[in-house]
């Protein structure tokens, strides 16, 4: 990395350190209880009302943008497509397919348990796309993405479809629909797991960013590509499974964060991680506090919002005149 | 032999609609097939407004895996009727005449439409980005639908949620008369222009060398589109996939894409699906909210064999 490099990286850096602290504070104020920060050590109420629901909530909130970010980054360069993420390459939708089965076999198991199921139905569902996406024309970028819709379409037909039989449709929207407003403490603490799994990303980033080349190139590179593949896709799965299993689908965040980094900062992986992280956590927990005032004191839940907010800059990353041709 | 073909596909829609109206007849018979009569009009319509409207659609666009609600038309068409109630609230809304009210939303989604349609086409974008770009278009539009039906009254919500979700039982026989009257038009029109269809088919370029005046034509097209996407949203709802399973169908049943064969050999496939899927799920299995459901999971499937299998050739 050349000088210039590392100082604009450092710079845009404390940007991004700043605006997440910013929202963290403001996330912690946002709310329907009243929470006068000058009673906050004498008034034990007012103590609780932070520790068990803002506090809670917040960092929920960043583990998921995170973890959902760097999903999305590592779901792109598996499948070598810019607009691929686990909402929309059927990952997400096995991952409630798997623990509406659990829920209908076991009702009476642990979220553990659940959460590992849908992991491994995650795992499954997102294996079988990867393997018929490969199969696409690559002359056609735009494939990849529509096939991934239309399968999770598909799989999504067939979650309503079983739901709808076991009478189980109202609590499905609990998944399907990403919502922060459940959050308190003693529920969330699942998703530390996922932050697990960013972490095991920073470590093995130098190798992804070698995957991003493909898999002749990182084959003669002299990486194992299939234990790679395997290492991502679990990766991928787990994020994606828990974020489901705690708060719902969230769409877009692993599309669009990823994608602006890159066009900031470039795809070298060990510089770009901390800052997709960074970045999914800021635009979750924005549009969660967005969520939260726009209807005050009622809550929209964080995925409507995001469907807005990242769907339009969805539209203007395809549209853009390209930067560089 | 094409010809006989559509000779049998009008017999299995015949015997579709016969099997609607007789099973399961019970009580009074008079009142029931009134009733009855009411919803297969809806559900002709329906069948009829998706096929032309998809095959029309596929011919413009000059593409097979696209229909017009895979490209978020019946998804703003809903938006739109939320961002009326927004506007006018519950009350003004449903003070409405629903004729005057259903005219107001086909004019403002025929201009939806083809002002974000129009200019795509003619850039002659990459298919594939347009086709990306309409989903997310879907998307985002179903969100936007979704946070004013947040911030509307309670009430005001009970006023537009039926309309959001696919239902085949419960049809909109209000608005039958008016939209009948389009569903027609169209018919007649799609008829008429069966053989322009088959030179637009061609493409941009060799259509305008062969003496068509293209934007021109394809604007006209477009807006047809739009009125006939409005009249089924309206009539059921949105039904993603049903357009294009039932167009992939009817081309294979026929072998050809000349649209004096594919037009009537893709409604009458509707009209067997739709129907008879109807007969069968609502009067012979007694579980008719689900075919919506199947429709939706199998034409899923049909598009990802379209997409894996057509696009190796």
């Amino acid at each position: 990395m050349s000088i210039a490099a590392a100082k604009q990286s450092s710079k845009t850096g404390w940007i991004a350190g700043l605006m997440l602290a910013i929202l963290f504070v403001s996330s912690l104020c946002v709310g329907v209880g009243d929470m006068p920060v000058t009673l906050l050590f004498s008034d034990g109420q007012v103590l609780e009302l932070l520790l068990v629901s803002r506090l809670p909530r917040t960092l929920a909130a960043i583990l998921t943008g995170a973890g959902l970010a760097i999903a999305g980054l590592i779901m792109q360069t598996l499948a070598r497509n810019r607009y691929v993420e686990p909402a929309t390459a059927g990952t997400a939708q096995s991952a409630e397919l798997g623990i509406l089965l659990v829920t209908l076999l076991f009702p009476a198991t642990s979220l553990l348990f659940k959460s590992l199921a849908a992991s491994a139905a995650a795992l499954l569902g997102t294996s079988l796309f990867l393997m018929t996406a490969h199969r696409l024309p690559p002359t056609q970028p735009f494939l990849v993405p529509l096939f991934g819709l239309v399968y999770g379409g598909v799989i999504g037909a067939a979650v309503t479809f079983v739901a709808w039989q076991a009478d189980l449709l109202q609590y499905l929207s609990v998944w399907t629909n990403g919502d922060f407003s459940g959050v308190l403490r003693g529920r969330y603490e699942l998703l530390w797991l996922g932050a697990l799994m960013v972490v095991v990303a920073w470590i093995v980033a130098d190798r992804l960013t070698i995957m991003a080349l493909g898999r002749d190139a990182s084959i003669g590179l002299g990486l194992d590509y299939a234990r790679m593949l395997q290492l991502g896709l679990i990766i991928v799965s787990v994020i994606s499974a828990l974020s489901v299993v705690v708060v719902g689908m969230i769409p877009f965040v692993g599309l669009v964060v990823p994608n602006i980094v890159s066009r900031l900062m470039g795809d070298n992986m060990r510089g770009t991680l901390p800052f997709v992280a960074a970045s999914g956590a800021i635009l979750v927990l924005g549009c969660d506090i967005l969520g939260r005032l726009i209807r005050y004191p009622y809550e929209i839940p964080v995925g409507t919002v995001m469907g807005c907010v990242g769907g339009l800059i969805f539209l203007w990353l395809l549209f853009r005149r390209p930067s560089h041709v | 032999m094409p010809d006989r073909r559509l000779f049998f596909l009008a017999g299995a829609a015949l015997l579709c609609i016969v099997a609607f109206m007789t099973i399961g007849l019970r009580g009074n018979i008079g009142f029931v097939l009134a009733l009855r009569a009411m919803k297969l009009a809806a559900l002709l319509q329906v069948s009829v407004a998706i096929a032309v409207s998809t095959v029309i659609f596929q011919t413009v666009t000059n593409n097979r895996i696209l229909t017009p609600s895979i490209m978020g038309l019946d998804a703003l068409y809903l938006f739109g009727q939320m961002l009326l109630v927004f506007l006018l609230g519950g009350l003004g809304y449903a003070a409405l005449d629903a004729q005057l009210k259903f005219g107001g939303e086909i004019v403002v989604l025929m201009a939806l439409a083809t002002g974000l349609l129009l200019p795509t086409l003619r850039r002659r974008a990459d298919m594939g980005l347009m086709l990306l770009a309409g989903i997310i278009f879907g998307i985002l539009f179903r969100s936007l639908h979704s946070l004013l039906a947040r911030l509307v009254d309670p009430n005001d919500f009970a006023v537009v949620q039926g309309a959001s979700f696919a239902n085949f039982n419960d049809v909109r026989t209000d608005l039958l008369a008016f939209a009948s009257v389009l569903t027609i038009a169209g018919i007649v029109i799609a008829w008429r222009t069966r053989h322009v269809l088959d030179v637009i088919a061609l493409g941009a370029d060799t259509a305008t060398g062969l003496g068509i005046s293209w934007s021109r034509t394809v604007t006209g097209l477009l807006l047809l589109v739009s009125a006939l996407v409005a009249v089924s949203t309206a009539l059921v709802g949105p039904v993603a996939f049903f357009g294009l399973l039932v167009v992939a169908l009817a081309e294979r049943l026929v072998d050809t894409r000349r649209h004096a064969v594919l037009l009537p050999a893709a409604m009458l496939t509707a009209v067997i699906i739709l129907v008879g899927g109807q007969a069968l799920f609502q009067h012979a299995l007694g579980s008719s909210s689900t075919l919506g459901v199947v429709i939706e999971f199998v034409g899923g499937l049909a598009f990802l064999v379209l997409l894996v299998f057509g696009s190796r050739k």
